[in-house]
């Protein structure tokens, strides 16, 4: 087989939360997340608020210093944390992106749509001068179905749904291989959220690009991604193709998650019986021993409890990490 | 006596802003009955707080009632007075707003917070009212309500705050339950045990229910009724059944098949609703949705649509139907 396109090993991310020295606690907000992703592919990753979804994508990206794991993109080291390897990330930025989740707090007020889409430009020396930078922040918004018209204008003038365009359009321009797309159609009205979506299809196929595609919205998921993974509490739960999960989901959590978004048809809605969970999702300061869902999961045993389940593979491509699987 | 709980016919309400007059409401007639849910789903401006705000006299500053009607059981709300209306607030009509940290009060325990209401609208005694209080966070499933009772917001988690703030809510056994998107700020496992208990509550106790949201999935499994509201208007109204096997509307229509759902094969494209929202500052002649509705006619622009009638329950706005109705009945004569 071939080295995977993406290849995330024991991504821990641990930020620190009060207390000092011996005493100092961490919030657990990734812990061991392995994954890959094959390129022209879209890994979705679902999980409730806090389940560190976003974090992952953001450590890989090196955002945020990785307290732990390793990231190989196309073959190449990014970090190595156990070994002390860490690439150089600015030729890097040109080839990764990310779209972030709320339009408004994530593009600068007082630039124009221009500027903005320039700025990734600028930093990496993509136009030679300013009627080459010009054209390329034009063929960019057209990508993404604004018009040249918008890039004098400034964000505020935009609705959300255009404002969600412009962040695309910033993340295409230096024309990367990969995006990771942080929740981005969650800040969206509905009506608008297909359009979007439908965008970031037709961009995959034009360009060729590969997609993390991060989101709580489990349908939403299923309807652009490959692969789909799910996360509970910093840790990877399951992870199998899309249709796969959807239709045979073996963790309990998958399963009461599956079962807990309203379906908007109320004759299925009807029949249909909803899993409650019980409870809240504990904290990552503290989470519970052994597996992280037991305490609220309803088969829950003496072994979940002091055993971490193992990350295996039970069916081709379909991994699951429970003792009772 | 009316038959209905709460009738509201023709209301118009505007907000006069530096920038002109937005049209926050048209013409928006709702009824509800008894025990009743009804739905009222639409995108983000599209009037459906609004008009249930208005329901309680609690429209904000700029808004101005315009004309129409709103009544709530034989009590017309446009004619009170701020007095009159203390009365029915948070008495017979209790309200459950989006996001519970921002709606509860971060200085005030719990227990002070729920005792409020019980105290203003009755003439229990202080340790009548923290009697009650527990017995209402029993009811909304709070374990070890004595300890909660002590304990600020910001101990407690979103779906433990929005429980709060049901019991609140129910506090002096309303009549009607406005519920403002309450869940839409929690998680979809704990959207689920909101809604499970909203249901619970609404047939242990016979409120009546105003669900105001933009998931049609919530809409689907809890409402008896639903209305779709768009730039202020009501475009197509019915029970669920109507609303989902039977839409009209090109709006409707639109809006349930742009969701994603868990059922649809993969990659299997979305189809969109195309454009963006209208600007209620200058709204279209005609129609509002016309210049995004595939199906757009040249009348739409230009005339406001008048209501078809299909049963005693679903009616909808829309000059396509109007045109089918009369080429059938031109066939039948």
């Amino acid at each position: 087989m071939n080295k995977p396109f993406i290849e995330v090993e024991h991504l821990r991310q641990y930020f620190p939360a009060g207390g000092f020295g011996k005493n100092r606690k961490y919030v657990q907000a990734v812990d061991d997340v392995s994954f890959t992703i094959a390129k022209g592919e879209t890994l979705g990753l679902v999980g409730e608020s806090g389940c560190g979804k976003t974090t992952t994508g953001r450590s890989m990206l090196r955002l945020y210093e990785p307290t732990g794991g390793k990231f190989t993109y196309d073959g190449e080291t990014i970090f190595d944390v156990e070994n002390k390897v860490y690439a150089e990330m600015l030729p890097y930025r040109k080839k990764m992106q990310i779209v972030f989740q709320d339009p408004y707090a994530s593009l600068d007020p007082r630039m124009t749509v221009g500027d903005i889409v320039g700025e990734a430009i600028d930093v990496h020396k993509l136009a030679a001068n300013k009627q080459e930078r010009y054209d390329l922040i034009i063929e960019m918004l057209r990508r993404v179905g604004l018009n040249s018209e918008h890039a004098n204008r400034y964000p505020h003038e935009f609705s959300g749904g255009q404002r969600q365009r412009v962040g695309i359009a910033r993340a295409l321009a230096v024309n990367p291989e990969f995006i990771v797309c942080d929740e981005p159609i969650s800040a969206l009205d509905v009506s608008i959220q297909a359009q979007v979506i439908n965008m970031f299809e037709d961009l995959q196929e034009e360009m060729g690009l590969t997609y993390l595609f991060i989101a709580h919205d489990l349908s939403v998921v299923k309807h652009i991604s490959d692969r789909i993974g799910v996360m509970y509490l910093g840790r990877m739960v399951e992870l199998a193709e899309s249709h796969e999960l959807t239709e045979h989901p073996v963790h309990p959590y998958t399963k009461s998650l599956i079962s807990a978004i309203p379906i908007a048809d109320p004759k299925i809605a009807k029949a249909s019986k909803r899993i409650v969970l019980e409870g809240d999702v504990p904290s990552p300061l503290n989470p519970p021993s052994g597996c992280r869902f037991r305490t609220r999961c309803p088969y829950a045993t003496e072994k979940c409890a002091e055993e971490v389940p193992v990350w295996r593979e039970i069916t081709d491509g379909h991994y699951v990490a429970c003792h009772n699987v | 006596m009316s038959k209905y709980l709460v009738d509201i016919q023709n209301e118009r309400l505007s907000f006069f802003t530096p920038a002109g007059e937005v049209k926050a409401l048209n013409d928006v007639s709702i009824h509800l009955e008894e025990g009743e849910v009804l739905g009222i789903v639409g995108e983000s401006g599209s009037g459906k707080s609004v008009t249930a705000y208005s329901l309680m006299g609690l429209t904000a500053h700029p808004g101005k009632l315009l004309g129409g009607s709103l009544v709530f059981e034989d009590k017309h709300i446009e004619n009170m007075t701020e007095k009159e209306l203390r009365q029915i607030r948070g008495n017979d009509i209790s309200i459950i707003f989006q996001d519970p940290m921002t709606s509860l009060n971060p200085v005030y325990t719990v227990g002070n917070q729920i005792m409020e209401a019980i105290l203003l609208h009755t003439d229990k005694t202080k340790a009548q009212a923290k009697d009650r209080a527990r017995e209402l966070l029993e009811l909304v499933g709070i374990n070890e309500p004595d300890k909660r009772l002590k304990q600020y917001p910001h101990e407690l988690s979103g779906g433990m705050r929005q429980r709060v703030m049901i019991a609140i809510a129910l506090a002096c056994e309303p009549k009607l339950l406005i519920a403002d998107e309450p869940t839409t700020a929690l998680d979809v496992t704990i959207q689920a045990q909101i809604l499970e208990l909203m249901m619970e509550l609404k047939d242990k106790l016979g409120m009546a229910i105003i669900m105001i949201t933009h998931d049609l999935g919530v809409v689907a499994s809890m409402c008896d009724k639903i209305a779709v509201m768009y730039a202020g208007r009501i475009v197509e109204y019915g029970t669920t059944e109507d609303i989902f096997y039977r839409s009209s509307h090109m709006y409707t229509k639109g809006l349930i098949r742009s969701i994603p759902r868990l059922d649809t094969k993969e990659h299997e494209r979305l189809v969109p609703i195309e454009g963006t929202p209208v600007d209620l500052l200058n709204p279209p002649a005609g129609c509002p949705f016309a210049p995004r509705c595939e199906a757009c006619m040249k009348i739409c622009l230009n005339q406001m649509p008048p209501k078809t009638e299909f049963d005693d329950v679903h009616y909808t706005n829309c000059w396509l139907i109007q045109k089918e109705e009369f080429e059938k009945g031109a066939q039948n004569e």
